[in-house]
């Protein structure tokens, strides 16, 4: 039964038989095959998603080649399919939501971080938290039923009336739009920006606030002209992770920008973005053209959100890195 | 932690057994259009075969088709018949075998909309309902508009104009009627479940999307069926049809649309009736049809098909003028009875 | 000298209520949907709510009580589906595998953390829907249970590493095998963080609607076994919420507060479990 020894195993000194040594790695073996198998399947399952988008969008990108990006014609009867407008839909609702979500949420963020005693701090972040966990169908029934009328009877015409000789602010009032969409996403990205920013600034070392204080700048001038600069790209990430999320909106935003596929400068218009197109029309695509070209739309969405989720965490860490060392996620 | 997880199997076990009982199930997509109709016949029918449930999921009329090719539903509804293409298309992926058209009643298509202090109903022309459509027409005190409704004060407001988002048959009715009565239409756009629309228009999803809008949306129009419009209280305008004759969608003016028809119908029940002959024809009416597979492999749910089918032309359309959809012809009923027997 | 001074003083403490007016907002904001959820969805919650089917499109009465149930269902088969993945994956990843192996996992669970849930949908009606030519709850709960893998698998990967090493290397020399020590000793001791990633999952996908609408489909009656379509709390949200009538939007406000009730209370009682644990880093 007993294998004549050849190597002694390494660490632990086990005195026993060599049966039992074995018996023990084979125990360890099986629990590292069968994590490793679970393990391996996550990254298998990544694989064919990926794969699955892009042999399912094989007719269109051949057809189409990368005009598919620069036409603006959406049009079934006819086989006519460009991605234009949803490119550009996405691109302004989330455009909008940045700009009003950062500012807000970096703001939000320095108060956290800065000013806020730790309690009151860690309250408030409890409560930003669970704003971020709000599903995205309830943003989108408070979007039907509260935003809409009020763009509507009130901001949108309150625009027009003291802004309406620019571009942006022209057009009939609807309540939809990529106004409203992006007024939306911006609720919905600030507890992104706030909760990584507000970790981000934390974790700059107290010397570097100190040594601005003690140089005589007032509290401010030592938060927005050292600390928050520190914390420089770890708040960028916080703002690209708030664009990936804002990017793949679904529900909220169909159900408030007009789902037309218009290119517009007027934010007042109606328009349509890459995920409202394909809730929209997936199940109804007749025509494998037609299917394939939504699915090449989940393609792009998927790729602009990698990328920007790559920068993001890249970002992220780097900051992190820069400061005590703290591992962030 | 071993424990857990043996009830949960047990759980899983059980709501498997206790719910998988005797019940049949049926499912069923399409047409928004007569999804008010539908509900209602598949709720009562279960009340009387409560072994069986028929589960319809309104996602449009191009989804109905679409769905029922691909298999994943049993059948389908469309008020825009399936062309020659998507027949092809279907036989490819069912071996060769092919889908048939049950007409299950009449509806129309109105266009309703939503201006402050008209409750009346406006009288649209044809030329005036295709202007609005192309956006050539974008005003409400428009004279296309006024003129035939002289004595309703309309306000100098854009219009707002509604379509429909998903592929739809009622947005095929529309457009097939646009079709007939404006050749711009008929070349720029032309007919479909799903077209190019111009743009500046909103998009709702499904008939109950449209309405929806069109009821929070002031100074908007849009094209629904009958019954979304009694049933939200909203005007809805009346239609000049062929014979010269402004005509409010009703049971009587659907019927007469399908007058010409229903002694003509073609073997696959593929018909149009919109800007219909006659003059108390309502010039944007259709059949609403159901999808069936030729070709039916369970029995037990083949069966239970023909058993709705039998119902549906005979005590359903008892309940149809309630919800305002007009019965089928007799003549039609008739030639479906038969056709029943197609299915496999 | 004096006035700049004064300016830069008011410019300070003008700023920095800014700021406070900021975090101000962005947390009202939260009280002001729970606000109007329960004054909305408060008055149309009842018992036809929870019990009855959903009725004929344009009558009263109906209710959720199918797609109370086909939630509990898809989350369930998510739960069955994710979460032992996330879990195991996250044992091979802090206790048995390389560095390079460790990234390839790690990177490929970001990633599939980061696909938004409508191209999840996409996915799952392509493996499951379509194959096997029906809706399901099946194909629903694969959907949801893919999204609750990376939260699961990144969650319990920090905490079993967060586990101090003395645990291990004790146990090791009482003669533990190394699954033995995971599963007796690492994992026990990390359980609270491992609950709590396993909850915070759940919520995440308790809400999502997108992936549902192409595999779960949906269902006017009962859903009976796992391959039928079947209706969905989420789903119903949207699908009432932008219909005309004024029942089915008064159902749309319930549902949401409930849904939003039961999201709410599964984080909060996540964050309950980790704080009152041992000191953790946090995340």
């Amino acid at each position: 039964m007993a294998t004549p020894s050849t190597t002694v195993p390494g660490a632990g000194s086990v005195a026993g038989s060599r049966s039992f040594l074995s018996r023990l790695r084979q125990g360890d073996e099986i629990a590292r095959l069968i994590t490793f198998l679970f393990a391996a399947s996550v990254v298998l399952v990544t694989l064919l998603l990926v794969f699955e988008l892009w042999r399912g969008s094989v007719l269109p990108r051949h057809k189409f080649g990368l005009a598919f990006f620069r036409t603006s014609v959406w049009d079934p009867i006819f086989d006519q399919f460009g991605a234009l407008p949803f490119i550009f839909g996405t691109m302004v609702t989330s455009g909008i939501a940045l700009i009003i979500a950062v500012p807000l949420g970096i703001g939000a963020a320095i108060f956290l971080a800065e000013l806020a005693p730790q309690r009151l701090s860690d309250t408030l972040e409890f409560f930003i938290d669970l704003l971020a966990a709000v599903p995205s169908v309830i943003y989108g029934l408070l979007g039907v039923f509260i935003v809409i009328p009020l763009m509507r009877e009130y901001i949108q015409p309150a625009l027009k009336g003291a802004l309406g000789f620019l571009a942006f602010f022209q057009g009939p009032a609807y309540g939809v739009g990529f106004l409203t969409a992006g007024i939306v996403l911006a609720i919905m990205v600030i507890p992104y920006i706030i909760s990584v920013s507000r970790e981000v600034l934390l974790s700059v070392p107290r010397d570097q606030r100190e040594a601005a204080l003690s140089l005589g700048s007032t509290r401010w001038e030592s938060t927005w002209k050292v600390v928050v600069p520190f914390a420089r790209t770890g708040i960028m990430g916080s703002i690209f992770l708030a664009l990936a999320r804002a990017l793949g909106e679904t529900m909220a935003v169909t159900m408030v920008i007009g789902n037309t596929p218009a290119i517009s400068a007027s934010l007042f218009s109606p328009g349509y973005s890459i995920a409202a197109v394909i809730a929209n029309e997936f199940t109804e695509a007749t025509g494998d053209l037609y299917l394939q070209s939504l699915i090449e739309l989940g393609l792009v969405l998927f790729l602009l959100t990698f990328i920007l989720n790559g920068l993001a965490r890249l970002l992220i860490l780097v900051t992190s890195k820069r400061g005590s060392g703290t591992a962030l996620a | 932690m071993k424990r857990m997880a043996s009830m949960v199997l047990l759980a899983l076990g059980l709501t498997g057994v206790l719910l998988a009982d005797s019940t049949l199930s049926i499912n069923g997509a399409g047409a928004t259009f007569p999804y008010p109709m539908y509900s209602k016949w598949f709720d009562e029918y279960h009340k009387k075969n409560p072994n069986l449930q028929i589960n319809y999921q309104s996602i449009g009329s191009g989804g109905g088709i679409k769905q029922v090719t691909e298999g994943t539903v049993d059948f389908g509804a469309s008020d825009g018949p399936m062309n020659d293409e998507q027949l092809k298309a279907f036989q490819g992926k069912h071996g060769g075998s092919g889908i048939l058209h049950f007409p299950t009643v009449l509806g129309a298509v109105v266009p309703t909309y939503n201006i402050r202090k008209v409750t009346s109903s406006l009288k649209f022309t044809p030329e005036a309902l295709a202007g609005i459509y192309l956006g050539k027409i974008t005003n409400w005190n428009d004279p296309a508009i006024t003129g035939p409704n002289k004595g309703i004060s309309l306000p100098a407001a854009d219009i707002v104009v509604v379509h429909r988002a998903d592929g739809s048959g009622t947005t095929y009715c529309w457009t097939d009627y646009l079709s007939k009565i404006s050749e711009e239409w008929k070349s720029k756009i032309g007919k479909g479940t799903s077209v190019n629309w111009p743009v500046n228009q909103l998009g709702g999803k499904g008939n109950e999307g449209v309405m929806g809008v069109v009821k929070q949306t002031p100074n908007s129009i849009g094209y629904v069926e009958l019954i979304y419009a009694i049933q939200n209280n909203t005007p809805f305008g009346d239609v000049r049809n062929s014979s010269g004759e402004f005509v409010k969608a009703s049971l009587a003016g659907v019927s007469a649309a399908a007058a010409g028809a229903a002694n003509n119908m073609p073997d696959d029940f593929r018909v149009s009736i919109t800007d219909a002959p006659g003059k108390t024809a309502y010039p944007i009416s259709t059949f609403t049809w159901l999808l069936i597979p030729e070709k039916i492999s369970d029995a037990a749910k083949r069966d239970a098909i023909k058993g709705f089918l039998h119902w549906m032309m005979t005590d359903g359309q008892n309940y149809a003028e309630g919800l305002a959809y007009a019965k089928l012809p007799p003549p039609v009923v008739a030639k479906e009875t038969k056709a029943i027997a197609k299915i496999q | 000298m004096n006035t700049h001074l004064r300016w830069r003083k008011f410019v300070s403490g003008f700023m920095l209520t800014m700021t406070g007016v900021c975090a101000l907002v962005a947390v009202s904001v939260l009280f002001f949907i729970l606000g109007y959820l329960v004054f909305h969805g408060g008055t149309s919650i009842g018992w036809n709510f929870f019990t009855k089917l959903p009725a004929p499109v344009g009558e009263t009465g109906g209710g959720m009580a199918n797609a109370i149930l086909g939630s509990a269902k898809l989350l369930l088969l998510a739960s069955l589906f994710g979460v032992p993945i996330g879990f195991f994956g996250a044992i091979y990843l802090a206790e048995f595998s390389g560095s390079t192996m460790a990234f390839i996992v790690r990177y490929a669970a970001d990633l599939l953390n980061g696909v938004p849930s409508i191209v999840i949908g996409i996915f799952a009606y392509s493996l499951v829907v379509l194959p096997f030519k029906h809706f399901s709850t099946l194909a629903g709960g694969f959907a949801l249970g893919l999204m609750m893998i990376p939260i699961t698998l990144r969650g319990t990967e920090e905490f079993l590493r967060s586990v101090p090493n003395a645990l291990r290397e004790g146990a090791m020399a009482l003669g533990a095998s190394k699954w033995k020590t995971i599963a007796t000793v690492i994992v026990p001791s990390a359980y609270r963080g491992i609950l709590t990633a396993v909850l915070l999952a759940f919520a995440r996908v308790a809400g999502e609607t997108a992936p549902l609408l192409f595999t779960a489909f949906g269902n006017r009656f009962w859903s009976h076994g796992w391959n039928e379509p079947t209706a969905s709390l989420p789903v119903m949200i949207f699908t009432y919420a932008i219909s005309p009538y004024d029942d089915w939007h008064r159902q749309a406000w319930a549902a949401g507060l409930v849904l939003l009730g039961l999201i709410l209370a599964i984080n909060i009682v996540a964050r309950a479990i980790l704080s009152r644990g041992i000191a953790v880093p946090r995340s």
